[in-house]
């Protein structure tokens, strides 16, 4: 019987053997993109290793001992009367402690490591609403080249140049009035973790001074997942984001873009009756114009910040939306990446039904609002 | 023969009389009466927490389920957790606390049988007005830690539940501690001095001074968020000037301590269990002693490592993540113990001792993945995945739930006369430790690939869909390991009682020197103790070769002269179930704002209390 457990014992290290393996896993720990989440898991090599040690000799310890001193039957024996050994007790209270004294030494610099803002790295605060995450790039060449000129905004999707360590600020937003429920949005505890790329740290409302903070860098251009990792209410789960890292080129060009206002639809096309739903002008525009008491779009009337910033939901450099609860871009039949169309008409048709406790209410739009809606949004970059 | 005199009283205040029969139950103050109602009770709370459970795994089997939609998910994880925790493992340890120490310290009953029961009544109404959540507008659904400002922000009437409900609890916790610490400190038979006590009612003192000096920091916590979500206070609220982490701070420091109670039992029975079993005393008595004191010292100096994300700063993390690594030498100290308890033995592997060596055979793994917390940087990227879900099930299902069927088997023949089927107690533990393995192994992986805990639904495209499959198949063998344990337990109880030899297991505490099961008043006589392992001593001694040799029936030890005398025992009361309803009235009153529910509430306890004082003690 007792070799079963060894099976078990057998099949519990196999596994976490192969975690190692599992390189294409988009949020595997054991997998880094970047130095953060590197040196965190190269810290706890060492310990993984004394504790597999300490697995074996401890569990094998247990079972040659169940199997060695088993009563046999028929056999009587009365065992000496053994109390105890000082010397023993000593040695196994003082060697554990000498060796976590030990393995504690790498761990504890890299905490105050990991605590250091470099001081020329670039500036993003990331913004925590219930259910999901919004991005502004608050360094002084990063304004917006309309308007305020206020910091490039981004949701869902954070837009990085690959190489350059960046500083991130953890702030919990709240206080969006617009909902289905007539609950408002709160400004409640979240974690922001992308895990090839760092650990998480939580996003806590009213914390002194700046709030945390998050050092890292992504070695290779490439989209990282990240979600949200402290439970934060109904829609926990669906508060996911997405991490693009960019060449120098293409990061050049997608912050020159971003400077400026979003693309205006052709006039007469859907794309232009679909912001005419949107801003509630012109003829499509009779009695809507709901979106931008929410939404923004940069360069345009919009510009509430109680709701995702929608000036780049048609560019593919921007994936995902609503928390990632949906792709925004998925691979045709040609392999090249085309517009979701299904899943936003799903969304617009009501928000509620794929996401539930979504903030946006249900408009009860028709098909064609929905189809000139999409070819607005998709014409956003 | 000993007699008990219990002669009727007069009068409004008359105490009830009947010690057998159904209604005896509403009434009694047996501690072991309680104690069963307490095991009946808590596992019942343990089916059904695993039956959310097995909802969960069910609606994580497969990638973007619909099982579950979120709201029912976090309802059901929530109260997975807090069911498990406080509605389960709490009361059961309180079940064999309440049963057997009076037994192994040579008493007739706890310090404070009313107390007693109404430690037992108060947990009962307060784990169901917990429960009545689900019909009455749904269950709390912010996490057994409800974290703050999420807990004060999220609508409905769960976390009010939520709040309420653990502070009834919690009262009958902290009466129940210091009921059993009294109990222990001064009902003590002569001569059972404390280093002459069990390792198990040492565990089960230390747990009593941890619930004391713990429940207070969540009942302050529990009334500040009640006061938060139901009267607009801004205790936690940042913007009114609040502080989302005092709730993190408060919750923790009784959090950490609380996992000590859930284990610290289970390190009881285990060091109750081997030295039986092995046929030898546990190896280093003392060194278990204190390690166990220990751990209870500095299970109250861990509690940030559960906030290390939460931005204390290094000093902060640095220093819990060096105390986190230091509670790891006690707990060490125990498992060496336990091996050297084993090393020379004469194993009897029976389903208690195979229940105790597995138990600390998977508590070694949690342990293990516990101090890899205290690498604070890597605990960044493992805080509030499965990893630590894996980790904390490790310990309290691998360390405490083994420990507590190892319990039932061991004392099962003292409790209700019977035996249960020794084979099938080996089956069932097989199926449980290959169902727990396959259930919480995967959990290890899942984490560390990046899965998050609290996730209602995950996507195919995160690659962890199979392991997430093999999870859930675990669960449900774990499902029919528990199926068994019933299905044996109602077949057991279905024949008549009576053993062929009232000490099974050849044991060496003084429960197992009174019949199965003991009398109402336990012993006859109260027994005089000489020794650490008192009934062995009785039962064996070192002949001229210094070997244990058995000593002849009536040969030596405790010498029992019964003259006949009349045994004091207290008298049945009804009093503490009047007090006990009370408080989810109060629950009820304030949930719904129903003033007039609240002063009915408040006037049932104090008119129970007035009984309870007034009613005259036991017959003259």
């Amino acid at each position: 019987m007792p070799s079963k457990l060894l099976w078990v014992v057998g099949a519990i290290l196999l596994t976490l053997l192969l975690v190692g393996c599992g390189k294409d896993l988009p949020q595997n720990t054991f997998n880094p993109a970047g130095p953060t989440a590197q040196s965190e898991k190269d810290v706890l090599i060492v310990p993984l290793i004394i504790a597999g040690i300490v697995f074996v000799g401890v569990e094998g310890g247990i079972l040659f001992l169940a199997l060695k001193f088993r009563h046999r039957k028929g056999k009587e024996r009365m065992p000496s009367q053994l109390h105890g050994n000082t010397r023993l007790e000593l040695g196994w209270t003082v060697a554990p402690a000498v060796l976590l004294a030990v393995v504690m030494v790498p761990a504890i610099s890299l905490i105050w490591k990991l605590a250091q803002r470099p001081p020329d790295a670039m500036q993003v605060t990331v913004q925590g609403y219930q259910w999901w995450w919004g991005f502004q790039y608050t360094d002084a060449d990063m304004a917006v080249d309309y308007g305020d000129h206020g910091p490039i905004t981004t949701a869902d999707v954070m837009v990085i140049p690959a190489g350059r360590t960046i500083d991130l600020s953890l702030r919990s937003e709240g206080g969006g009035a617009h909902s289905t429920d007539g609950t408002p949005d709160h400004q409640v505890i979240h974690s922001f973790w992308a895990p090839r790329l760092f650990g998480k740290q939580d996003v806590v409302p009213g914390a002194a001074g700046e709030g945390n903070h998050i050092v890292f860098s992504a070695w290779e251009p490439g989209i990282y997942w990240g979600q949200c990792a402290e439970f934060c209410g109904l829609e926990h789960a669906m508060m996911k984001f997405r991490i693009v890292a960019l060449n120098p080129t293409d990061w050049a060009n997608w912050v020159q873009a971003r400077k400026q206002p979003s693309s205006t639809p052709a006039p007469g096309s859907d794309a232009e009756k679909g912001m005419q739903i949107f801003f509630g002008t012109g003829q499509e525009g009779q009695g809507m114009g709901q979106c931008i008491a929410c939404h923004s779009i940069g360069g345009t009337s919009a510009v509430s910040t109680a709701a995702p910033n929608l000036s780049d939901f048609g560019n593919p450099s921007h994936p995902c939306f609503a928390g990632c609860d949906f792709d925004t871009f998925v691979p045709g039949p040609d392999g090249q990446l085309q517009p979701n169309y299904a899943a936003l008409q799903a969304w617009l048709e009501d928000p509620n039904a794929v996401k539930l406790g979504a903030k946006m209410p249900d408009y009860n739009l028709s098909q064609q609002q929905i189809q000139y809606l999409m070819a607005y949004l998709y014409s956003l970059s | 023969m000993a007699t008990i005199t219990l002669t009727p009283q007069k009068g409004i205040l008359r105490r009830p009389m009947a010690t057998t029969g159904f209604w005896s139950w509403f009434t009694t103050v047996d501690h072991k009466k309680i104690g069963i109602m307490y095991g009946l009770s808590s596992f019942l709370f343990f089916v059904l927490g695993g039956c959310e459970a097995l909802l969960i795994r069910s609606q994580l089997a497969k990638p973007s389920n619909t099982l579950l939609n979120a709201d029912q998910y976090n309802q059901i994880f929530t109260m997975h957790g807090v069911t498990m925790i406080f509605l389960f493992v709490m009361p059961m340890s309180a079940a064999f606390f309440n049963y057997l120490i009076p037994l192994m310290i040579g008493a007739r009953d706890v310090a404070f049988p009313r107390l007693n029961a109404l430690s037992f009544w108060v947990f009962l109404l307060g784990a169901l007005f917990l429960n009545s959540s689900w019909f009455l507008g749904g269950a709390p659904d912010g996490g057994w830690f409800a974290y703050a400002p999420n807990s004060t922000t999220d609508p409905g009437n769960g976390l009010t539940f939520y709040a309420l409900g653990l502070l009834i609890t919690g009262i009958a916790s902290t009466v129940g501690a210091i009921n059993l610490a009294v109990t222990v400190i001064n009902m003590r038979a002569p001569g059972m001095s404390l280093f002459r006590m069990p390792p198990f009612v040492w565990m089960g003192l230390v747990v009593q001074f941890l619930l004391a000096f713990s429940l207070p920091i969540i009942t302050v916590a529990l009334f500040q968020l009640l006061f938060d979500r139901r009267w607009d206070t801004a205790f936690f609220d940042p913007t009114r000037g609040g502080e989302p982490l005092l709730w993190q701070h408060m919750f923790w420091l009784f959090g950490h301590p609380e996992v000590y109670i859930l284990i610290l039992p289970a390190f009881g029975i285990f060091s109750e269990i081997l030295p039986v079993f092995a046929r030898k005393p546990l190896f280093g008595y003392q060194f278990v002693v204190f390690s166990g004191i220990a751990i209870g010292f500095i299970g109250f100096g861990v509690w940030a490592h559960h906030m290390f994300a939460a931005g204390l700063g290094p000093v902060a993390n640095t220093a819990f993540g060096i105390s986190t690594a230091i509670i790891a030498v006690p707990t060490g100290v125990k498992i060496f113990n336990w091996m050297g308890t084993l090393y020379g033995g004469d194993l009897h592997l029976d389903s208690p001792m195979l229940f105790a060596l597995g138990g600390i055979a998977m508590f070694v793994i949690g342990g293990l993945s516990g101090v890899t917390h205290s690498i604070v940087p890597s605990d960044y990227q493992q805080t509030d995945t499965y990893y630590i879900v894996a980790h904390f099930h490790y310990v309290l299902f691998g360390g405490a739930i083994f420990a507590i069927f190892g319990a039932a088997y061991y004392w099962w023949p003292k409790v209700f006369g019977r035996m249960l089927p020794e084979k099938w107690g080996k089956v069932q533990f097989w199926i449980l430790l290959i169902g727990f393995n396959l259930t919480f192994a995967p959990m290890h992986i899942l984490g560390l690939g990046g899965m998050i805990r609290r996730e209602y639904t995950y996507p195919a495209a995160l690659g962890l869909t199979v392991w997430n499959q093999v999870s859930s198949v675990g669960a449900f063998t774990i499902a029919l390991s528990v199926l068994l344990f019933i299905i044996m337990v109602i077949r057991t109880q279905l024949k008549p009682a009576g053993l062929e030899n009232e000490d099974p297991w050849d044991a060496r505490t003084l429960e197992w020197t009174t019949s199965c099961p003991p009398p109402v008043y336990n012993f006859e006589e109260i027994p005089t103790v000489h020794s650490l392992d008192e009934f062995w001593h009785r039962k064996y001694a070192e002949d001229e070769s210094g070997r244990l040799v058995r000593v002849p029936a009536g040969g030596s030890g405790e010498d029992h002269h019964s003259d006949g005398h009349p045994i004091h025992l207290p008298s049945p009361s009804f009093w503490p179930l009047v007090v006990s309803f009370g408080f989810p009235m109060l629950g009820y009153g304030v949930l719904y704002y129903a003033w007039w529910l609240v002063a009915a509430g408040a006037l049932v306890i104090v008119v129970g209390l007035t009984g309870w004082a007034l009613e005259p003690s036991v017959a003259e």
